[in-house]
């Protein structure tokens, strides 16, 4: 039998076996995120880059606690609005994380948190002609898809719905289409993800891996949602491999019909 | 001298980046830094000299989504 563990993927060169990307933000205590991170068998979280004074330990412990894991880290751009921002925001990871992998984020809009899409490919031109492995978080959008492969990047990361709503895939046409337009690029769904049955559908769809956040840190038990976004990913992705059968609108009975009963000969 | 660190308004006697790290007690801590909204490299911050009015920014691994 396919074993989706087996059924590994790349990125940049590096072969991953999980699909399941998850964020390390707004856990109940750094012991939940910590079991949760376990529980979901990811081996790429994200991290971020934030202000704190000095002489409070000023982020050690988060940073000591993700080592531990020993997992990589994918840092964010979150929350910058500007090109220049983002890049900065990149640069400063690269030292502090030690690597050359960023999930750019140019942010356009506060209510939905929607990539500045123009902002994010002139960022993604600038970090990749900088040796970055630009993850960029995008639309749907073929147009700018195609902008970002040729500005360099290696993966393209569109939106399931807005950031933290727990939506689910607001545009499944759109999504199908990219898997269609882009069958040689790894592709994640990145935000906006609320249930592991909405992890599933876009595992279905084809979708190479999933990132997600808030769902599983917001959840009433983190670390049973990380078990079960796992097992959903998983699911989502052997449901792929086996080829699902085509929907149709009339019934068809799966029971024989020849040799029931009360029927003439 | 009066700076800018981390958005705050902030008197110090540090004159370059490195003592300003110091001076605010960061010590060994993983920081990132950036001067002016440009990054500036662990390699060079003994080097950075810090002048009236700067924005300085000092950052710390958090938490990402």
């Amino acid at each position: 039998m396919q074993d989706a563990r087996e059924d590994g993927w790349q990125v940049y060169g590096t072969t991953l076996s999980s699909r399941l990307l998850v964020g390390t933000a707004q856990y109940p205590s750094p012991k939940i995120l910590a079991d949760a991170i376990r529980a979901s068998d990811a081996e790429i979280v994200t991290v971020s880059l934030r202000r704190e004074s000095g002489g409070s330990g000023a982020g050690q412990s988060f940073w000591q606690l993700i080592r531990d894991l020993g997992v990589r880290v994918l840092p964010n751009t979150a929350g910058c609005h500007a090109v220049k921002e983002a890049v900065t925001t990149a640069e400063m990871a690269r030292e502090v994380f030690d690597t050359s992998w960023v999930k750019l984020e140019v942010i356009s809009d506060d209510d939905t948190l929607a990539p500045d899409v123009i902002g994010l490919v002139e960022a993604a031109r600038i970090l990749s002609r900088d040796g970055f492995q630009v993850f960029p978080y995008t639309t749907e959008d073929l147009g700018i898809a195609q902008k970002l492969v040729d500005a360099g990047c290696e993966i393209l990361m569109p939106w399931g719905a807005p950031i933290g709503s727990g939506r689910g895939l607001n545009n499944p046409y759109g999504l199908r289409a990219m898997r269609a337009h882009f069958p040689g690029v790894p592709l994640v769904v990145d935000a906006g993800i609320g249930a592991p049955s909405h992890a599933a559908a876009a595992m279905e769809l084809g979708y190479d891996a999933i990132l997600l956040n808030t769902a599983i840190a917001r959840a009433g038990d983190p670390v049973v949602m990380a078990r079960a976004f796992a097992q959903a990913v998983e699911a989502g992705r052997l449901a792929r491999l086996a080829d699902p059968m085509e929907p149709r609108d009339m019934a068809a009975p799966s029971t024989p019909v020849i040799g029931r009963a009360f029927t003439a000969a | 001298m009066q700076i800018s660190v981390n958005g705050k308004p902030c008197e110090v006697r540090a004159d370059t980046l490195a003592a300003l790290l110091a001076e605010l007690e960061y010590e060994d801590a993983v920081v990132a830094t950036a001067r002016n909204r440009d990054f500036v490299r662990r390699k060079d911050r003994a080097q950075t000299v810090i002048a009236e009015g700067d924005e300085i920014e000092i950052l710390v691994p958090k938490q990402g989504g």
